[in-house]
């Protein structure tokens, strides 16, 4: 909790981190990895979330509570992306246009 | 009383306009939300009073296509938006959680009077967009005609719900902190009352979902005014993406209206019945996996859609499923009302108004939860008639019990007894002869969203025109008395229903810190009978 500060140096140091990941997502948004385009995108993403989460949020000091909301968040986004994949992914199984 | 012997409560603490709009007192802000609300549903009832003028004859008269598509769209906004998600959480649950759980006040105090001005600023947005013209894309904002080729304020009303969304983040964040860390002494989980439970699980929904939804708007208004392609076909964007994102918030924001809603009917049950509430555990975790479970069924809403078919299969299984918690609790309270000694106070009157609306409401969802059926009813006023029972019937009717049940406890006044029973028997007929006419049009065929009708379907729609006149005047009524009662009603003693709950052992209204000392709890939640009146 309070006892524990994040120092100056560690918060510029991941704020550079994070506007260096964001030129890497416009840069790779320009170069055509085929069907990796999308799950690069993501994974830069990913990084850059947790970066927040952990330390600008300092989770990384949280009591496992915080954890458990935290990780919530991510199960529920899981969830959405998870269900909505599934309908897509399972769109051609009938064989017949649009069903 | 004399005016010289009368208590320092929260409305005379302090005096003047500046004292209420810096206020960080829950009750305060719960009054503040009181008015606003207030406001937006005579604004939302205007705009269903137009929709059912003109729905009175087969022909447009009244209005034309687009001023109707225009009505039942901020009718939608406005009501769902503005008025049904606050509702009880904002006002009744700002003013009642921390008494209910004997904490001063709740754990983050500016962060609440925050949430007000936010949504303030996000009706304002959306009041903008009314006033310059209206939206006409109907309240889900279905791509891709919102962000193509809808001509009205999509991005005004857009930013109001964005905006507004947060102020309903910030009330669930607030509430789950001071439910977990505020708790009296002796205060456990499982003696919180269930109102209590029944926020903790809003809170929930509210804090999961409202960010989607958020993020949808968002991203609608970036490709309606930037042209990038998320769910545009023509520029590589899929159409179905939106509707699967905006129902991921969407399907559990009708849970967001309907819990809090039950929380209060367990309060009302159990107060008027004398009696302890019937599995008090079942209630309580029904609450939770109604939350939980209640992201699991958003797909019900696309049937029609191009939805995979093999999707489609298990969101039905799933929306199956989510009935059985709620009618754990439905099972629950009439099983509290076996042998009770029961009453018939205006509250009771609302909450099993509430009972009987809410599982026709519910059982028509299974209709249209089955696969085969929906295609024949989808987009008809069956669906209409099916959510206005779940949230006029369900959660207008609880809002309005909780309003009279806690009334002498917000403003130390009582309401008068015989016109709110009236009230609440216009408005169950009222309601009633307005939707229930719309499963039959529904089941005929007739679809929603029209503004002219072929004429065999007249004498229906002149029956629901009929019960909409009849519940306007329900909910007038109670609009002039309460009024009138908070200068003329009787003053109320702390606890007039002889209810349990702590927020009956101070005074009504009660003093700004709530409680003169931190009550200790010693006994379970609905202790009835009771065993001697005690104010702290
Ligand atoms: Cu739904």
């Amino acid at each position: 909790m309070a006892s524990h500060v994040t120092s100056r140096l560690v918060l510029f140091v991941i704020f550079f981190v994070l506007v260096g990941l964001t030129a890497l997502t416009v840069w790779v948004a320009y170069q055509d990895l085929g069907s990796w385009n999308a799950p690069v995108a993501v994974a830069i993403a990913t990084l850059k979330a947790m970066l927040v989460i952990v330390i600008f949020m300092e989770m990384r000091f949280g009591q496992p509570l915080t954890w458990f909301a935290g990780a919530s968040g991510v199960l529920f986004l899981l969830l959405l992306i998870g269900m909505t994949m599934a309908d897509a992914m399972s769109r051609g199984w009938l064989g017949v246009p649009g069903k | 009383m004399d005016r010289a012997e009368k208590a320092v409560d929260y409305l005379n603490a302090d005096y003047g306009v500046r004292s209420w709009l810096l206020t960080r007192d829950h009750k305060r802000i719960a009054i503040l939300y009181l008015l606003s609300i207030t406001v937006m549903f005579m604004l939302g009832s205007v705009f269903a009073v137009l929709i059912r003028l003109e729905l009175l004859t087969p022909a447009g008269d009244v209005v034309q296509a687009d001023t109707y598509n225009k009505l039942f769209t901020m009718h939608g906004i406005v009501m769902i938006f503005f008025f049904l998600v606050p509702s009880i959480p904002a006002v009744l649950g700002n003013f009642l959680l921390p008494l209910m759980i004997g904490a001063r006040d709740l754990a983050f105090p500016r962060l609440n009077l925050l949430s007000w001005y936010v949504y303030m600023v996000g009706a304002a947005f959306t009041l903008w967009a009314v006033i310059t013209g209206g939206v006409d894309t109907g309240w889900t904002f279905y791509t891709p005609y919102s962000t193509t080729a809808s001509h009205t304020n999509v991005l005004a009303t857009a930013v109001g719900i964005f905006i507004t969304g947060f102020s309903s983040i910030l009330t669930g964040v607030n509430f789950i902190v001071t439910i977990h860390t505020m708790r009296a002494p002796g205060m456990t989980w499982f003696r919180l009352p269930l109102f209590v439970w029944a926020h903790y699980a809003t809170s929930l929904i509210m804090i999961l979902g409202t960010p989607v939804i958020a993020i949808t708007i968002l991203m609608l208004g970036l490709e309606r005014a930037f042209g990038i392609g998320i769910f545009d076909p023509a520029l590589g964007g899929d159409p179905i993406l939106f509707q699967h994102l905006f129902w991921f918030y969407s399907h559990p924001a009708v849970y967001i209206m309907i819990l809090p809603s039950m929380g209060v009917v367990s309060e009302i049950i159990t107060c008027f019945a004398r009696r302890r509430i019937f599995g008090y555990s079942f209630i309580a975790a029904s609450s939770l996996a109604i939350a939980v479970f209640g992201f699991l069924v958003w797909g019900h809403h696309m049937f029609t859609s191009t939805q995979s078919v093999y999707a489609a299969m298990v969101f039905s299984v799933l929306s199956f499923a989510v009935a059985v918690p709620s009618a754990v609790k439905v099972f629950n309270w009439t099983a509290t009302l076996y042998r009770g000694s029961i009453t018939f106070e205006a509250p009771m009157l609302f909450a099993l108004g509430f009972i009987g609306l809410f599982t026709i409401g519910g059982l028509t969802g299974l209709f249209l939860a089955a696969l085969g059926l929906d295609v024949h009813v989808h987009d008809t006023y069956f669906v209409v008639a099916h959510f206005h029972y779940i949230m006029v019937g369900g959660a207008l009717m609880g809002y309005l019990g909780a309003i009279h049940f806690w009334w002498p406890k917000m403003t130390g006044r009582m309401y008068p007894e015989a016109p709110a029973r009236i009230s609440a028997a216009l408005v169950f007929v009222g309601f009633n002869l307005t939707f229930f006419p719309q499963f039959i049009l529904g089941y005929l065929g007739m679809p929603r969203r029209y503004h002219a009708y072929p004429e065999e379907f007249q004498v229906l729609n002149v029956m629901s025109t009929t019960g909409a006149s009849i519940l306007g005047v329900g909910y007038l009524v109670p609009l002039c008395y309460l009024i009138w009662s908070l200068w003329r009603g009787r003053v109320a003693e702390a606890n007039p229903w002889g209810a349990a709950g702590l927020e009956w052992r101070t005074n009504s209204p009660p003093p700004t810190e709530n409680f003169a000392a931190t009550p200790i709890v010693e006994e379970e939640a609905y202790a009835y009978p009771l065993k001697e009146p005690e104010v702290v």
